[in-house]
């Protein structure tokens, strides 16, 4: 019991983010049309990518070749997900735009 | 004294990028859920992806220590961007689905690989302080477990929708992935309970808990039928947002944090949102296994009448109002543009065409949308189901486009029937329909049609897009 309670102490703030996060991405998406569903869960599929962050510390950390390897490997795939999330999104909405 | 002033200075602009790049984020998306917003809100949040990477890279102190390999990391991205773009531009609109698939099981990789690199790096003071039992410990191993479910389950999902893995419909297979799901979860609670010196010592452990975890993803999707991909892939893009976020408790990193936690929260709304555009539960989808069953058409004694091209356009033409019904037969045969075509056609000769949306046609929720306005049919010509339902009486024909579920009457008249509920156009109430199909093979929920039996009904068979051209020529001839 003890533990989690000083679990709980010193992670307070990350805790506070996560509730709020949840409810604020429950309120932002709530009322989306049908229409932009795809679009949607893609442009959301891209912004996971801020996993690239991760990625790129533990590769600026890195210091034996296996790690070095692995770091790479994890920043390409970061990089990826980012950049051809982004792009799709953008591709499946710039078919909407036109008749604007 | 200089040198502590310019940490201060490097570390307060990080933050306040990461405090921007969450506020992007959460703007991004909210812009990317209205539709006039939404191309903007996409490039906002790709901005704020931007700042965040750069100043990451400029910025990052680890116990005072810079980011390293520089050189290295820009290259991987190089390469990362490169290959990015370049899919992303050149695969079809069709296969959209498996896109955002893959896509999510390379982030789903990326926190895998991050939570396997930082074990090993766990201070070995902290261990000597708390034990293995800590919160760093425990979102390195979620981390890992939630990461690499993401990414196997992406990778067969990924397969499935391009056609290369079937499915795997064993009765069992809900026991076996519980019993998986224990198994994972066992992992973490024995890594965490294990009196060690340093974490090296239950490296071992990490790499069978990651084939464990390769081995449930696998599992977890292998038995969910194609038409249900959409809210699995959605269901794993939450997923992966869970993951990154892990990885802003171990870096103690806020836009990571926000940035998946959003994902992970809005990703499991959206799959609720389209579980229920299918009126079905998201447990249903998930342990149940769909399709197969429903009522026979032999026993129900119908017979399939079929039509010519000639009088299919006679019929067409001198019609008051059209309704044309897209599936993802269309949109594999690519019909979309020709299928535009026969639609000016007609409206040149005063017949009103619309386009009856439902939900789920085509793979994902709005795939339709999108296809179409590829090919340039005006916004204001698409409606949707529930929206074009009570006009059908007054329609004079109804055109069925490799669509089959979706007008399936199985839907609202028999209760055996695994899709009993879903909404759907009620095709039988228009005055005719025709219906364009390759043969005579089942819907991607594998259950017999009735409406193909229906009086009104006549069948055109052979690939859309052959077909609409064919009946294009025949309109013109008139």
């Amino acid at each position: 019991m003890e533990k989690i309670f000083s679990f709980f102490l010193d992670n307070r703030e990350a805790i506070f983010l996560v509730i709020l996060s949840v409810f604020l991405g429950i309120e932002v998406i709530s009322h989306v049309p049908a229409i932009l569903h795809t679009p949607l869960m893609s442009g959301a599929n891209a912004i996971h990518g801020v996993v690239i962050i991760g990625a790129i510390i533990v590769m600026g950390h890195a210091d034996t070749t296996g790690s070095m390897i692995l770091g790479f490997l994890a920043v390409v795939l970061g990089t990826l997900n980012v950049v051809g999330g982004f792009v799709v999104t953008d591709r499946m909405l710039e078919m909407f735009k036109k008749k604007k | 004294m200089d040198q502590i002033a310019q940490y201060l200075t490097g570390s307060a602009i990080l933050e306040i990028t990461y405090v921007v790049a969450s506020v992007l984020f959460i703007l991004g998306l909210k812009m990317l859920s209205h539709p006039l917003t939404a191309r903007r809100g996409n490039i906002l949040a790709a901005f704020g992806m931007g700042f965040a990477i750069i100043a990451t890279i400029a910025l990052h102190r680890k116990d005072g220590e810079p980011i390293k390999n520089i050189p290295w990391i820009l290259a991987a991205i190089v390469i990362g961007t490169a290959i990015g773009f370049y899919i992303a531009k050149k695969v079809k609109m069709t296969a959209m689905p498996q896109l955002v698939s893959f896509f999510n099981g390379m982030g789903g990789a990326a926190a895998a690989l991050i939570s396997m690199m930082e074990f090993p790096h766990i201070r070995p003071e902290l261990i000597a302080e708390h034990g293995m039992a800590n919160g760093h410990v425990l979102a390195i191993l979620l981390g890992l477990m939630i990461g690499t479910v993401s990414w196997a389950g992406s990778m067969i999902a990924f397969g499935k929708l391009d056609g290369w893995i079937g499915d795997l419909r064993v009765k069992a297979m809900k026991y076996v992935n519980l019993t998986i799901l224990a198994v994972l979860i066992g992992f973490i609670v024995f890594i965490m309970t294990r009196h060690v010196h340093t974490s090296t010592e239950l490296m071992p452990y990490i790499y069978i808990m990651f084939a464990v975890a390769v081995v449930y993803g696998v599992l977890f999707v292998m038995p969910i039928g194609g038409a249900d991909m959409p809210v699995v892939i959605s269901l794993l893009n939450s997923f992966t947002g869970v993951a990154a976020a892990m990885g802003g408790f171990l870096y103690n990193n806020q836009a990571m944090l926000t940035g998946g936690i959003l994902v992970g929260s809005a990703g499991t709304i959206l799959t609720v949102l389209m579980c229920k555009a299918m009126n079905r539960s998201l447990l249903n989808v998930i342990v149940g296994v769909f399709g197969g069953g429903g009522e026979s058409a032999v026993q129900a004694g119908g017979s399939i009448k079929e039509i010519s091209l000639s009088d299919a356009a006679v019929l067409l033409s001198y019609s008051k109002k059209v309704v044309i019904v897209p599936g993802y037969g269309l949109a594999v045969a690519q019909a979309q543009h020709i299928c535009h075509e026969l639609d000016k056609l007609l409206d040149e000769k005063g017949v009103e065409v619309k386009y009856a949306i439902h939900p789920v046609a085509g793979r994902m929720p709005g795939h339709m949308n999108v296809l179409l306005a590829e090919a340039d049919v005006p916004y204001e010509q698409l409606v949707e189901s529930d929206e074009i339902n009570p006009d059908l009486p007054n329609t004079d024909v109804l055109v069925v486009i490799g669509a089959n579920d979706v007008v399936n009457p199985a839907a609202e008249d028999d209760p055996s029937s695994p899709i009993y509920g879903m909404p759907i156009v009620k095709a039988r109430d228009a005055r005719n329909v025709i219906v364009m199909k390759r043969g005579m093979g089942k819907g991607y929920a594998a259950i017999e049609n009735m409406l193909f039996f229906n009086d009104k009904t006549r069948m055109l068979f052979g690939d859309a897009k052959s077909t609409l051209q064919n009946l294009v020529n025949e309109v013109k001839s008139l």
